[in-house]
């Protein structure tokens, strides 16, 4: 007990530190509460409650063996007590019912234990429901399942703590109020569904890892947020290949996070990064979750996306990358999921693998494309590719442009200095 | 069960479009008698074109009337149904259904169920 006793000491003195340590457990306590009690807010006061009553009690006699069931009892007595106070409550008694039978049934049932296991599940196709705004759906996912503070989520997001507590709330009160259902959704349902989810949670840690303004550690640490996420509905969705695929994604990229900036801070371009600063760890397991996911015989848009990734990254520089697989890695997501972005993307690989005027040639539709008239990007490319092939005068027309729509000044300097190598370099004015 | 009012909301129509939408009653009578089968149907109708709205307000005790309809906006409110569904995604799929889908927008909305005070209190309200 002494051990518990000073892991208690260590963990912090107030409620949240203890919700953070436990976020696994409270995840999967509150999940499970939510299911039984029939109310986020209700659940969420309760699993508090279970969180102060922790605070006095582990300290004085160590954690328990099992914290997440100790969490479980208590919150749920919590639940009934605050439902027996809650007088305006139209179905107070049968809650109150099932509550109580709940309690007097140690160990669990097996009916409630398989229950249990979806639990998780249903918090997060529920947090991520279609009938919520995408910002109420990122915090609410944020809050319940990564455990992380309405403040926390409010600095990642950049906005005020109470902008987001009222975005919170307003999420928990239409889910009450409009009865989303709190279930995952049925099998001719779940693959639309859940890519609702997984839009979410690539989402926040795009959030992150392109995190270039604001304070940037509470930033990349949506990335990790994003991981776990990720993680865990891996655990929870083994044979799904886009689940695994976006696993893969994420980990391919974050394992190049150290390296994407320079001593200063400035961002580095993949052929200018220090290859050992790369996390091998994670770009093996992203290797791995990959290869298991084309195993499953499912494409989709994230697993041939971590596809291009694992191929830029196992590449020596990027004259050896296997630019010709990677041309026709975005031809597939082009027929998968067409954009603007997979296009230009897929202009850049052919020109590489197989020559300037070709890339060039799939870019022409796009420069005709009116919408894409301030797509920085796309003129950067086009000087790149006109430059190659030899049309310096095009090169420098197409360079002006995408400095003009330059926003970022280390991206300006760039185009400015690549400009200047050009073999008829401007009269500067 | 909760209960869903679906707002229904589209622009007036011209002249050749009303004859278009007239032209799709039967899909409204299908629609409705499905509802009904599934035992999800509480109400339904139809409302007159917006230009013969009237609005009402009561001001410091003086009713003041209006001619027209209560906010000026592209869509008008032109009809509702009232459902019953297990669930929120019960009524969104009831929503898309209904055919002014395909040209208006349907709003749906949860009837707030108002808990009536309880007459006395059960055993678990011991006095403190």
């Amino acid at each position: 007990m002494s051990a518990g006793r000073a892991q208690a000491t260590r963990l912090g003195a107030t409620p949240a530190a203890l919700e953070r340590a436990f976020r696994e457990e409270r995840a999967a306590v509150l999940a499970t509460l939510i299911r039984h009690v029939g109310d986020f807010q209700l659940a969420e006061d309760a699993l508090q409650d279970a969180f102060a009553a922790a605070l006095v009690s582990w300290p004085r006699d160590g954690v328990p063996a099992n914290p997440g069931a100790w969490i479980t009892t208590v919150s749920r007595r919590r639940a009934i007590d605050r439902i027996r106070r809650a007088r305006s409550l139209a179905d107070r008694t049968e809650r109150l019912a099932a509550l109580v039978r709940l309690d007097s049934q140690e160990p669990p049932s097996v009916s409630e234990e398989s229950a249990v296991a979806d639990d998780r599940l249903r918090l997060i196709f529920t947090c991520c429901h279609p009938a919520l705004a995408m910002p109420a759906r990122v915090a609410l996912t944020l809050r319940t399942l990564g455990g992380l503070s309405t403040g926390e989520v409010a600095r990642a997001f950049l906005v005020s703590e109470p902008t987001m507590g009222k975005r919170i709330v307003r999420a928990k009160s239409k889910i009450a109020d409009a009865h989303i259902p709190y279930r995952v959704p049925p099998d001719h349902e779940l693959p639309d569904r859940l890519q609702g989810v997984l839009k979410v949670v690539y989402l926040i840690f795009n959030e992150g890892y392109a995190a270039a303004e604001g304070p940037r550690l509470a930033r990349v640490e949506l990335s990790s947020e994003a991981i776990r996420l990720g993680r865990l509905l891996a655990k929870l969705m083994p044979d799904d290949a886009e689940v695994l695929g976006l696993l893969a994604l994420m980990l391919l990229h974050d394992a190049r996070r150290g390296a994407r900036v320079d001593a200063s801070g400035d961002y580095l371009a993949l052929n200018e990064q220090d290859r050992s600063r790369w996390d091998l760890g994670a770009i093996r397991e992203g290797q791995r979750l990959l290869e298991a996911a084309i195993r499953l015989r499912r494409p989709g848009s994230y697993q041939l996306q971590a596809a291009i990734t694992a191929l830029h990254v196992q590449a020596p520089d990027v004259e050896e990358t296997d630019w010709r697989q990677i041309a026709e890695l975005y031809g597939a997501l082009a027929r998968l999921s067409p954009s603007p972005v997979v296009e230009l993307n897929r202009a850049v690989a052919v020109a590489f693998a197989s020559g300037p005027s070709d890339g060039l040639a799939l870019l022409a539709p796009l420069l005709d494309d009116s919408r894409l008239e301030g797509y920085q990007p796309l003129h950067a490319a086009h000087a790149e590719l006109l430059r190659r092939a030899g049309d310096d005068v095009g090169a420098e027309r197409a360079y002006e442009r995408a400095i003009a729509l330059s926003a970022n000044a280390v991206e300006r300097a760039e185009l400015e200095r690549r400009r200047e190598g050009l073999a008829h370099p401007p009269r500067t004015g | 069960m909760p209960r869903y009012m679906l707002l229904l909301y589209a622009d007036e129509p011209d002249p050749k479009e009303r004859e278009e939408r007239d032209a799709e009653l039967p899909a409204w009578q299908q629609f409705t008698d499905s509802l009904r089968e599934a035992g999800l149907f509480l109400g339904a109708d139809r409302l007159h074109p917006v230009g013969s709205a009237t609005t009402v307000r009561v001001r410091n005790g003086e009713t003041e009337v209006l001619d027209g309809p209560f906010a000026v906006t592209k869509e008008y409110l032109g009809g509702y149904y009232l459902l019953e569904c297990a669930d929120l995604d019960e009524a969104l799929k009831q929503a898309a259904r209904v055919p002014l889908a395909r040209y208006g927008s349907v709003e749906v909305r949860p009837v707030a169920e108002i808990a009536l005070p309880e007459a006395a209190d059960d055993e678990t309200e011991a006095a403190p």
